[in-house]
């Protein structure tokens, strides 16, 4: 092909990888120039107060951070136990088909929309929460949590088999030669081998528990308050941001969910930060 | 470790996989027990005769049809925006990028993979607010901002599957036709994709499996629950994943529910096809390697 082509081509390819990288560049840039207004007022305190109520000019977005970190929490440490039970079986217990079987179960489960975990969580789950607490509608943190930790164990149990087979297989054979047990082996040889990548899986299924929606916005309830209890409604940063959307341009509640928008946006250097610092720097989990 | 622990962590491992797979199946099983019964073609074209509707003589008013069309335009534009670019950058980070930009990239490329989507929607929110007060007044939250933010989301698939597809070749196969006195364009074009690009083409089946299911980016960007078919790039259009998230929070009848059954079906049945495609070409391009090497 001629030079001026190659030249060209290489041009091409080299602005296509500039533009990527720039969307997000943008979207940060993007989420400081709306929130500008707010910095530049000075008024940013204001905004992490406990109160929301745009009637009397009260935008606190405190309600929301805590409704994230509770529901997030929760549905992580629900997740966690299953998500290192169901790798154990994978990589440990059940090399043969129903290992397989079950690695394919959750293949097939990062591929289900997550609108369709919420749709049938309001009409199969939320009935049987109400139904426990004897009070309001169901749709609470016990609830998002619930169906947050079955959205993200995908997530955390393909992570972690991947872990568990990064065991070298001399490791294995070395166990094995002593006479160990699987769980023996599970607990002595490849937890302390691969505890940096069950991290890595737990700090990217945060990651993905904080990001989601619609999960959140369908069952958690939407309520502007701090949750006290598990029976009690709330609302994330994520759903807060949905629900606002449609208000006036210029009103203070439109400027506080690019504030949202910017949290949320730290909290993701944040995850890619670690995950880097514990040696993965190729990071691609469905959101 | 004595007998008992050893017992319980091995029940323990068992119990989750099984309450694992026992909750899936739950899940579909309520949502085809409910559903199924609504799949019919009245469904999709309600009462207007489906042959009407095909040579676009009628609207449908009461059925699917508008939203499972907005998808399939919806899917078509954002793959028309990301492709290119996403594979011109694949090919850049494998290929081009010297050590020195490569972190930056990726880096770059990591942050985005990880965004929360309903913030790639705020972003295309806010360009679209950009774009009314400095560029048109007649530009909103529209279809083809949906489509651009919705490529945004993609662009990282694509581009980390099209870069792994080119980095993990044999080496014999990168430099054959390199000392054949190929040039390094030849070399991309003629060898390295063809040979990969099942590979590839998994990636980018992947990315249309979530343009089909996204729901967070096109709530923000344009996305309604009665439009009908969009005329323009600039109209208004229907979703199936948001016509479910609206039927979840806003029907007025049970027979309206029932469609959502029915449209959550669809769009499962759907996402799985893409899915299981998109599988199928991984593996095959997995067998290919072990048997050639």
């Amino acid at each position: 092909m001629k030079p001026f082509i190659e030249k060209c081509a290489e041009k091409g390819f080299l602005f296509s990888a500039i533009v990527s990288a720039s969307i997000t560049i943008l979207i940060l840039s993007f989420m400081i120039f709306f929130s500008f207004p707010i910095f530049k007022a000075g008024d940013i305190a204001a905004f992490f107060t406990l109160e929301w109520n745009p009637y009397e000019g009260k935008f606190g977005i405190l309600p929301m951070m805590a409704g994230t970190g509770i529901i997030a929490s929760l549905a992580l440490f629900i997740a966690t136990p299953f998500g290192i039970g169901c790798s154990a079986i994978i990589s440990v217990f059940s090399k043969g088909s129903s290992g397989r079987f079950l690695r394919k179960v959750v293949e097939f489960m990062t591929g289900i929309p997550t609108v369709i975990y919420g749709f049938v969580a309001i009409f199969l789950l939320v009935p049987f929460i109400r139904e426990i607490f004897k009070k309001g509608t169901g749709m609470c943190v016990l609830s998002a949590s619930i169906m947050l930790a079955i959205l993200i164990l995908p997530t955390i149990v393909l992570f972690l088999s991947d872990a568990f087979n990064s065991v070298p297989k001399s490791y294995i054979d070395a166990a094995d030669s002593l006479g160990a047990t699987p769980a023996q082996k599970l607990v002595y040889v490849i937890i302390p081998y691969a505890w940096k990548g069950i991290i890595s899986g737990l700090v990217l299924a945060a990651g993905r528990a904080v990001g989601d929606t619609l999960i959140a916005l369908m069952i958690a309830g939407n309520a502007l308050q701090i949750p006290t209890g598990l029976d009690d409604a709330a609302r994330t940063l994520t759903s807060h941001i949905a629900l606002i959307i449609a208000s006036d341009y210029e009103s203070p509640e439109f400027k506080s969910i690019f504030l949202c928008g910017l949290i949320l946006f730290a909290f993701t250097i944040l995850i890619v930060l670690i995950m880097r610092s514990l040696g993965y720097f190729k990071i691609l989990g469905k959101r | 470790m004595n007998r008992f622990i050893q017992y319980s962590i091995t029940f323990f491992a068992w119990i989750s996989g099984i309450i694992l797979v026992a909750s899936l199946t739950l899940l579909l099983a309520f949502l085809i027990y409910k559903g199924i019964g609504s799949l019919n073609l009245f469904l999709i074209f309600g009462e207007t005769k489906p042959m009407d509707v095909l040579l676009m003589r009628k609207e449908v008013l009461d059925g699917l049809f508008p939203a499972i069309v907005g998808t399939i335009l919806l899917i078509t534009a954002s793959i028309v925006w990301a492709i290119p670019i996403g594979v011109a950058s694949g090919i850049y980070l494998a290929e081009y990028c010297n050590l020195r930009w490569k972190p930056f990239f990726n880096f770059m490329l990591d942050l985005l993979a990880g965004v929360p989507s309903i913030l790639v929607g705020l972003f295309g929110f806010s360009l679209s607010i950009f774009l009314h007060r400095h560029l048109s007044e007649h530009i909103y939250p529209c279809f083809l901002i949906s489509s651009m933010a919705l490529a945004c989301l993609v662009l990282p698939y694509i581009i980390r599957t099209t870069e792994q597809a080119l980095v993990n070749l044999p080496f014999s196969v990168k430099t054959t036709g390199l000392a054949l006195g190929a040039s390094r364009l030849q070399n991309i074009l003629f060898i390295l994709i063809p040979y990969n690009l099942s590979r590839i083409i998994s990636g980018i089946i992947l990315a249309i499996g979530r343009c089909a299911e996204d729901t967070a980016v096109i709530m923000l960007t344009g996305v309604v629950a009665m439009a009908g078919i969009p005329h323009s790039l600039l109209a208004k259009y229907e979703a199936l994943p948001f016509y479910i998230f609206y039927i979840s929070s806003d029907y007025n009848s049970q027979e309206e529910l029932m469609k959502g059954f029915g449209a959550c079906i669809i769009l499962l049945a759907v996402c799985a096809v893409f899915f299981t495609l998109a599988n199928i070409l991984k593996r095959k391009a997995e067998i290919r390697f072990a048997t050639r090497l």
